[in-house]
């Protein structure tokens, strides 16, 4: 099977995603698709899957012309998308998860257990898996998952595989069972549809390599004619060079000091930030890092351990503890956990700081506008104003209101985790040349960054955690990408 | 530039946005119109000091009702306050303690009541649906307990100038508790619009999670909200029981609907984060003219409760409707 991607343009309101991209994917090749974080992948996969309608161009299955009104007519051709996020219900059954919505029937109604169980054990076959089928899903690894979800596209007896960073939360071990699989489905005829943002795999593993960048396919190669630094120069648009800002740091004090913090998510961790400095913290994706953060501003709970802000021992039992002394944290998740979405910039920007515009709990609104206001210049968002929707941003922007938000309320030690992530290239730039500011006038930052590129890019010192321990504090100029991922597998450094 | 003006005129003309912002009060006007050609004598200025008074218990509860749907939840134990806070009210007046006190003590122990259900719902994470629908069989269980199934009245209640004029009595020619709801109206209004206190509340209602890691206290704002809203039952508790001159076992019951269907016909969102107290006045003033205008009009209570219902589900509906859009 070949499918054709032809002059494909999509938008949502005035905010185009897709401009006449190309692509094409046919049978018995692993086709990588490379770009950052809202270049335009998920959009086009969607479009392909049914998910979601262009605006113009064609999809050419083996030739003609289809148009998947959705993902269910998409997946009765035989194109089966394994989505990042698994959409799995833990509490049921492996087996009712596998044959949700098609269940197999033997008359009145009734289930048909055994028949269910012979398909889905014959797609398992393939894959070399063995599982309990009436274990609840949830049970089982993510990596586990993951087989499930191919299993059931074999089951579907797909002819194009979409995998969406199938490795992300993997080890390596497991991914190197998947590359096998993805082998085997290959020589059988299948096409795969790669989409990583990790480089090492898709020399591994793949045949060609799209690459996609604001909205465009820049370049189609083969993975034998190209090399990591051709890539990556599509992907930035721009040699990686110049894309960090320098930093030139002057220390001062020490302002955060924690030492022997521990719960169930991490041991004995111990570290120090001073001010003007920016710590990034490394490691694999569940390695414990964002667990840290969450509990040194209390929004979780330690067991042991002590917390120094600007040399004073403090007890913090809740964020409203930790924002009265100064510590502000940008969560990983900005929709969920960083911004109230229903609610205006100015409602969100203020939150952390309202207490100060207060007397007796009246708010002064003049001088909250004018807060508001002054932020949303210095921090460049683009918006109409402060009584825009946060949900009505784009990534960028939403991201950088977040940070208005700590910003405002006068962090000195400000915890940022995965800052640039989902934000598009030129607010990633504006979001270090802030970082860059901040620390200027004092402010001490912890980066918590899955990007490597990123924490080798701009910081000062890096801390690598791995399943709960803090391998090492280095610091950047001494730092590789091999050192920190050694550290970051559990490896020692000679 | 000219793509963003446009969207933004295509916003302005939206139904949604207009019945958000004005729909409340169009729906009034309406109405008041439509009773007032069918019968005349709506318009008697007797009757509409009748209908505020008659508002104003309903008003009372809705208010801090508003507080609850916009953090998300919910409180249908309010009608069970009314009873058991007004039924302790008329037990102390009868015993004789001092009128003033009484008042005092009656809605101390709805606010009591309404930090139980806030302490149940922040720290025992129950749903606000359940939490208040246990409270609420427990407190109306508690009155039946408590008047031994008999309305609470006497001399002492019928003579006291003082106890009949907080819920019967006019001071320059208008109903007294129409200041009460007046009063109240005023500070909740300052209370959510004006306040870090409401600030937060919204904050709550939008993202839980969000407006805690911004620092807000969620437990201890549940709490308040919660006791802020069985405080002003026991308010609503005091006028009824005044007005009848008498606590009835079953006073107040399925007050709690009348209250959220004023809560939900002024605008504001189930789902929490949006609505204004504004809208909250003017939904249980809708509701008040329902009920005064199909009593006018001779429509028996059969019938009433079959509009009052429709005008209800076409409210959420537009609600619906607005939030998709």
């Amino acid at each position: 099977m070949q499918i054709d991607m032809q002059h494909i343009s999509k938008s949502f309101g005035s905010n185009e995603v897709l401009k006449d991209v190309n692509f094409s994917v046919k049978g018995g090749e692993v086709h990588a698709l490379m770009g950052e974080n809202g270049a335009g992948k998920s959009t086009m996969m969607n479009i392909l899957t049914g998910l979601l309608e262009p605006n113009s161009g064609t999809i050419l299955v083996d030739g003609k012309e289809t148009n998947f009104a959705s993902a269910l007519e998409a997946e009765q051709h035989g194109i089966a998308f394994i989505h990042q996020e698994m959409n799995n219900f833990g509490e049921m059954p492996v087996l009712d998860n596998m044959f949700l919505n098609k269940e197999i029937k033997k008359g009145f109604g009734l289930i048909d257990n055994a028949k269910m169980k012979t398909i889905a054990q014959k797609a398992l076959d393939q894959l070399d898996m063995k599982v309990d089928f009436s274990q609840p899903i949830g049970e089982l690894s993510v990596g586990q998952q993951q087989m499930i979800e191919i299993a059931k596209s074999l089951m579907t007896d797909a002819k194009i595989i979409i995998m969406d960073e199938p490795t992300a939360a993997l080890t390596q071990d497991e991914i190197q069972k998947l590359f096998v699989v993805i082998r085997k489905l290959r020589d059988q005829g299948v096409g795969l549809i790669y989409i990583s943002h990790r480089m090492e795999e898709l020399f591994e593993i793949a045949d060609r390599v799209t690459v996609m960048r604001d909205g465009l396919t820049i370049n189609t190669y083969n993975t034998a004619d190209t090399n990591v630094k051709q890539i990556v120069h599509d992907m930035v648009g721009r040699d990686m060079g110049d894309f960090y800002p320098e930093r030139h740091p002057k220390y001062g004090k020490t302002m955060l000091e924690v030492s022997g913090l521990t719960n169930d998510k991490f041991k004995d961790i111990s570290f120090s930030v001073r001010s003007g400095e920016v710590l990034a913290f490394s490691g694999l994706m569940g390695a414990g890092r964002t667990e840290i953060m969450r509990a040194i501003f209390g929004i979780d709970k330690l067991d042991a351990g002590t917390i120094k802000v600007d040399g004073k021992e403090l007890t913090i039992k809740n964020p409203n503890d930790a924002i009265s002394h100064n510590v502000g944290f940008l969560t990983e998740d900005r929709k969920t956990e960083g911004l109230i979405l229903d609610a205006t910039l100015a409602d969100n920007i203020d939150l952390p700081s309202i207490d100060g515009f207060s007397k007796h709990g009246l708010i002064d609104e003049k001088a909250d506008k004018d807060f508001v206001d002054m932020l949303l210049k210095r921090l460049n968002v683009k918006a109409n104003g402060r009584d825009d929707e946060a949900g009505s941003l784009s990534g960028g922007n939403q991201q950088k209101v977040v940070l208005a938000k700590w910003v405002g309320s006068g962090s000195q030690v400000l915890i940022l985790d995965e800052p640039t992530r989902g934000v598009d290239v030129g607010a990633k730039r504006e979001i270090y040349d802030l970082m860059n500011e901040l620390t200027d006038r004092g402010t001490a930052i912890i980066m918590v960054s899955s990007d490597l590129d990123e924490v080798l890019g701009f910081s000062d010192k890096i801390a690598v955690v791995y399943e709960g321990h803090l391998m090492d504090v280095v610091d950047t100029k001494d730092a590789t990408q091999e050192s920190i991922m050694t550290l970051a597998t559990g490896g020692k450094n000679e | 530039m000219s793509n963003q003006t446009e969207a933004e005129a295509k916003k302005k003309f939206s139904f949604g946005d207009f019945y958000k912002k004005l729909g409340p009060m169009v729906a009034l006007i309406v109405l008041i119109v439509l009773v007032s050609v069918l019968n005349f004598s709506f318009l008697d200025p007797l009757n509409l000091l009748n209908l505020l008074r008659q508002v104003s218990v309903n008003a009372l509860i809705a208010f801090g009702m508003e507080f609850v749907i916009l953090t998300g939840g919910i409180d249908l134990s309010v009608g069970a306050i009314v009873a058991l806070s007004g039924a302790f009210t008329a037990q102390l007046v009868l015993s004789g303690v001092p009128t003033l006190l009484s008042l005092l003590i009656g809605m101390l122990t709805g606010a009591i009541f309404g930090a139980i259900n806030g302490v149940i719902i922040a720290y025992g994470k129950a749903a606000p649906f359940i939490a208040t629908l246990a409270t609420q069989t427990i407190l109306r269980g508690a009155t039946y307990v408590f008047t031994k199934g008999n309305p609470i009245t006497g001399t002492k209640m019928s003579n006291n100038f003082g106890f009949q004029f907080f819920g019967q009595g006019y001071l320059f020619g208008i109903p007294f508790p129409v200041y009460i709801m007046a009063i109240f109206y005023i500070c909740a209004y300052i209370l959510l619009h004006r306040t870090t206190f409401g600030r937060k509340t919204y904050a709550l209602g939008g993202n839980p999670k969000a407006a805690f890691v911004a620092g807000v206290k969620n437990n201890k704002m549940i709490i308040l909200i919660y006791t802020i809203a069985g405080f002003l039952s026991a308010v609503a508790g005091a006028i009824l029981t005044s007005r009848l001159a008498s606590a009835q076992p079953d006073a107040g019951n399925a007050y709690e609907m009348d209250a959220i269907a004023a809560v939900v016909l002024g605008g504001t969102s189930l789902a929490g984060g949006k609505g204004r107290m504004f809208g909250t006045l003017i939904g249980a003033l809708i509701i008040g003219v329902l009920n005064n205008g199909m009593n006018l009009l001779g429509i028996s209570s059969f019938y009433q409760q079959i509009v009052k219902g429709i005008v209800i589900l076409v409210a959420v509906l537009l609600d619906r409707k607005q939030a998709k859009a």
